[in-house]
């Protein structure tokens, strides 16, 4: 799935990590600005004035205080979910399940915040975070155990469990955890209670403070740890992580389970400093667009972090650029899908720019033939 | 008389850099119609970069290639093709679950209409089967076919496509004895027809025996030019290397100890749920090497395998040390003092995509100094990367080189230094020098020695015969999953142990006269 890594400490030669990262950041940058050019196209094709639009969008993102938090708001939980989907992939993995991960880590976040009524913020917070993050790694073990077991792929059972993930919670929110105030008429949790939702830390929200300590976890997790290393061995070579004792079984529900923790702390930090409750439609597509970002920062953590920023821009600009130009804001989703398609495709922007094969890759095809 | 033959391809001058190595300099090449030339040359040397040039996979920086003395310039596999240039690579690049005649025709296909006409394809395939006795079946599955049969497949295709240049890469890597000189006998029909054969090897001895002329390259230049009738396997391999080596390896007697590997009565499964390792018993003591002699397939992967950890042992028992390892895992057996040096060391051995430092801890990276807790030492990986480099020769230009842009042979070394530095009690070396260089053989044959006069119990298991014989005390010989003959080294000889690995019981073996040039040998009757 993934060609290049970025950069470690023990991965490349001296002088290459600043080239690498450059090659590495070069793919991922050009397929933003192509899809924004398409974008473009269409957007004329539509009638409108692409520099209006894109000019609204970015107002919208990032064109004042209130704009830069709508971003910020809508970055956070893509943040967990980049990483989430990074780290499966760092493990061979393909997490499809993030949304449902995600989802019952929302719902199990809700039931902590509306049910427990007086506790300080200080152990209420992290116990709803705790018990989302919990549900969603207990989620994608069931994923993780099937694939250790019986070889049933993660794509198949994720997506499959990303259903029942949407009944469940459906179904909880409109039974029995439903909000019976007077007046209720929707599929809803009651809100949480006050304690429970998270506060700005100097200006900043807490959700994007921990999302961004979550980035820095992982990053050492992965780089600077011998589970890394195992899940890294397991990802890049499974035959070879079993010759070297590794078992490949336990890293995989490991991996599926670290995922899924990510994922439904995404969800817990959603509902908690968000949206308040749990109501169905709420976090729809947040799970898919983590596998775009995941794609776009080339599976390295940190960069998941500007990545999501990117997308939280566009999402919180949208409505903007839909106001101003007229154009309707689902010409984001065409957006995100062509910068998907384009960094996973990544040979045709390598062929727009005429990049020459990476030499690690070249020396690998030369080896490939013999000698 | 003085007729000059014609020369049908012509490398001139040709450099190829990539960045930071010159595969190629200056590397002038001349191949006349009906004959072999033995391009021979270590890892690295840049035969493959010459031959991927012909055929048209890279493109060189400067010179040129004739074709029958006219200048072309190849830029793709298909146009070499066309031009009558046929590769046969070392890796095949077959369809298993295609027929004979469906992989030959694949990309060339013979059509009516929509539909596959594969009567006119079988029918050409008949013929040059016939014509070259290469004794294939179109309609086979290749999937069933032997190692040496694909490998037939492989040049039908090449000729199917009216190739009469062929350029065959490292082909007898695959083969067993016979099966070599199955293939010898067809490429002397071919140039006996007209074709042209390039055969790139590091094997002398075949060099030697089919070649017409033998052209060396070392670090991307040609440093000789010679006839077998010239030249001898310490000239060449000099020439090869750049200074003097040691075909024989030295070693002094054995002195074995207490057993420290015992299998009884070891059964094991292929992934099919096919018994593949029939009630094996044996033992290796310490100080000593047992050597596995069998063609390649006849359970000696699965027992190894199965030793180790990573295939379940069906029955039987397996003891390192006297303690009982069976069905353990591989971490904890590996803790118990075994190494291992797989059979693919590209698949098995090393993390291509990972540095020379992180494969060099591949397997004790969770143990100090390299990890406190779960927390890498970086430091302490690299000082080691540093001192292995060092110690077991691996040319790299730094500890945080990709493993992937080493040589075979440097790759091999880096395994070999990660298992070795260890000393384990036991050592498992599984095909060894596979496909490396002369110089790198070399150093591995003599650090197995090493390692036996350290003490170590050495389990080797190889498909190249010399190596078996080089380097064992004892020789066990695997055919169809059992161990059918044991003996002490110094009593083996090449045929006999030839027809053991063919399926002669011993008690049939007879005598026969040396085939390869050395003084006839006699072989002993063995009772069962």
């Amino acid at each position: 799935m993934e060609r290049a890594e970025l950069p470690s400490p023990l991965q490349a030669s001296r002088l290459a990590p600043v080239r690498s990262l450059l090659r590495a950041m070069i793919v991922p940058i050009m397929s933003v600005i192509v899809a924004l050019a398409i974008g473009a196209v269409i957007i004329s094709l539509s009638g409108a004035n692409p520099l209006v639009a894109y000019s609204a969008l970015f107002e919208g993102g990032l064109g004042s205080g209130r704009a830069i938090g709508r971003t910020l708001e809508k970055a956070t939980p893509l943040i967990f979910g980049g990483l989430a989907v990074s780290l499966a992939f760092k493990c061979g993995l393909f997490n499809i399940g993030a949304q449902g991960q995600l989802l019952l880590g929302a719902i199990f976040a809700a039931f902590i915040g509306f049910s427990l009524q007086g506790l300080p913020a200080v152990v209420h917070i992290p116990l709803a975070l705790l018990v989302g993050a919990i549900m969603g790694a207990l989620w994608a073990a069931i994923a993780g155990t099937l694939k250790a077991l019986t070889g049933a792929h993660e794509v198949i059972t994720t997506i499959m469990l990303n259903f029942v993930a949407f009944n469940l919670t459906d179904w909880l929110s409109d039974g029995p955890w439903k909000d019976r105030s007077p007046g209720n008429i929707v599929a809803r949790t009651p809100a949480v209670a006050p304690e429970a939702r998270l506060p700005d830390i100097a200006g900043v929200p807490l959700g994007m403070i921990l999302a961004v300590l979550a980035a820095i976890a992982v990053w050492w997790l992965i780089w600077r740890t011998t589970i890394g290393f195992e899940l890294r061995t397991v990802g890049q070579n499974a035959s070879a992580a079993r010759y070297a004792g590794i078992s490949v079984r336990r890293m995989t529900v490991l991996a599926m389970v670290a995922s899924g923790f990510l994922a439904g702390l995404g969800g817990a930090v959603e509902t908690l400093g968000v949206v308040g409750r749990f109501q169905p439609g709420f976090n729809v597509g947040l799970g898919f667009q983590a596998i775009t970002i995941a794609l776009l920062a080339r599976t390295n953590p940190i960069a998941v972090i500007p990545a999501s920023l990117l997308i939280g821009v566009m999402q919180a600009g949208a409505s903007r650029m839909q106001f101003n130009s007229g154009v309707a804001s689902e010409i984001i989703d065409v957006i995100q899908a062509i910068i998907l398609f384009f960094v996973a495709a990544d040979s045709i922007i390598r062929w727009i720019l005429r990049l020459r094969a990476e030499e690690g890759e070249r020396v690998t095809l030369s080896s490939g033939w013999g000698s | 008389m003085t007729v000059e033959p014609e020369i049908v391809l012509e490398a001139r001058n040709i450099t190829k850099r990539f960045p930071g190595v010159v595969a190629n300099e200056n590397v002038s090449l001349k191949l006349y119609r009906g004959e072999v030339l033995a391009l021979l040359g270590e890892n690295g040397a840049g035969k493959t970069t010459l031959m991927n040039i012909l055929y048209g996979l890279y493109h060189q920086d400067s010179g040129e290639v004739l074709i029958r003395g006219e200048p072309v310039r190849i830029s793709s596999p298909s146009e070499s093709i066309k031009r009558g240039i046929g590769m046969v690579h070392q890796h095949f690049m077959l369809v298993p679950v295609f027929t004979v005649a469906e992989n030959i025709i694949l990309g060339a296909e013979t059509s009516k209409g929509p539909f596959l006409d594969l009567k006119v394809a079988r029918q050409r395939i008949r013929e040059l089967s016939r014509q070259y006795h290469l004794d294939v079946d179109p309609d086979a599955y290749v999937k069933d076919l032997s190692v040496g049969q694909q490998q037939r497949v492989e040049i039908i295709k090449a000729l199917y496509r009216n190739a009469d240049i062929l350029i065959l890469d490292e082909p007898t890597a695959v083969l067993t004895p016979q099966e070599t000189e199955e293939l010898f006998a067809i490429i002397r029909s071919l140039t006996a027809r007209g074709a042209s054969v390039i055969f790139i090897s590091h094997k002398l001895k075949e060099a030697l025996a089919i070649a017409d002329r033998i052209v060396v390259l070392r670090r991307g230049r040609v440093v000789g030019e010679t006839t077998p009738r010239e030249a001898t396997e310490r000239s060449l391999a000099e020439m090869m290397v750049g200074r003097s080596v040691m075909l024989e390896v030295e070693k002094g007697e054995a002195h074995p100890g207490a057993p420290v590997l015992t299998l009884e009565n070891v059964t094991v499964l292929d992934d099919r749920g096919q018994q593949v390792v029939n009630g094996v018993s044996l033992e290796v003591h310490a100080g000593e090497i047992l050597g596995i002699a069998g063609v390649q397939g006849n359970g000696q992967t699965e027992l190894v395998e199965a030793i180790t950890g990573l295939r379940p042992v069906h029955s039987g028992r397996v003891r390192i040390n006297g303690r009982d390892v069976t069905n353990a895992s591989p971490r904890r057996i590996s803790e118990i003092g075994c190494v291992h040096v797989p059979e693919d060391r590209q698949e098995d051995g090393l993390v291509l995509t990972y540095s020379v430092a992180d494969n060099l801890v591949l397997n004790i990276y969770y143990a100090p100094p390299f990890a406190h807790g779960v927390v890498r030492d970086d430091r302490a990986i690299l000082n080691h990367a540093n001192r292995l480099i060092e110690r077991y020769d691996v040319r790299t230009p730094s500890p945080l080189t990709l493993v992937s842009a080493l040589s075979g042979g440097n790759k091999q070394k880096v395994i070999i230094a990660r298992e070795l530095s260890r000393e384990g009690r036991l050592l498992i070396a599984a095909q060894p020098t596979r496909g490396i260089d002369v110089g790198s053989i070399e150093f591995i044959h003599q650090q197995i020695i090493a390692e036996r006069d350290r003490g170590a119990a050495v389990l080797l298991v190889s498909a190249e015969l010399d190596e078996i014989m080089a380097l064992s005390d004892r020789i066990a010989v695997m055919y169809h999953g059992r161990i059918v003959a044991t003996m002490p080294a110094a009593r083996a000889t090449r045929e006999e142990l030839g027809l053991l690995m063919a399926g002669a019981q011993p008690s049939n073996v007879v005598q026969e006269p040396a085939t390869d040039g050395h003084a006839p040998v006699s072989v002993q009757r063995r009772g069962v």
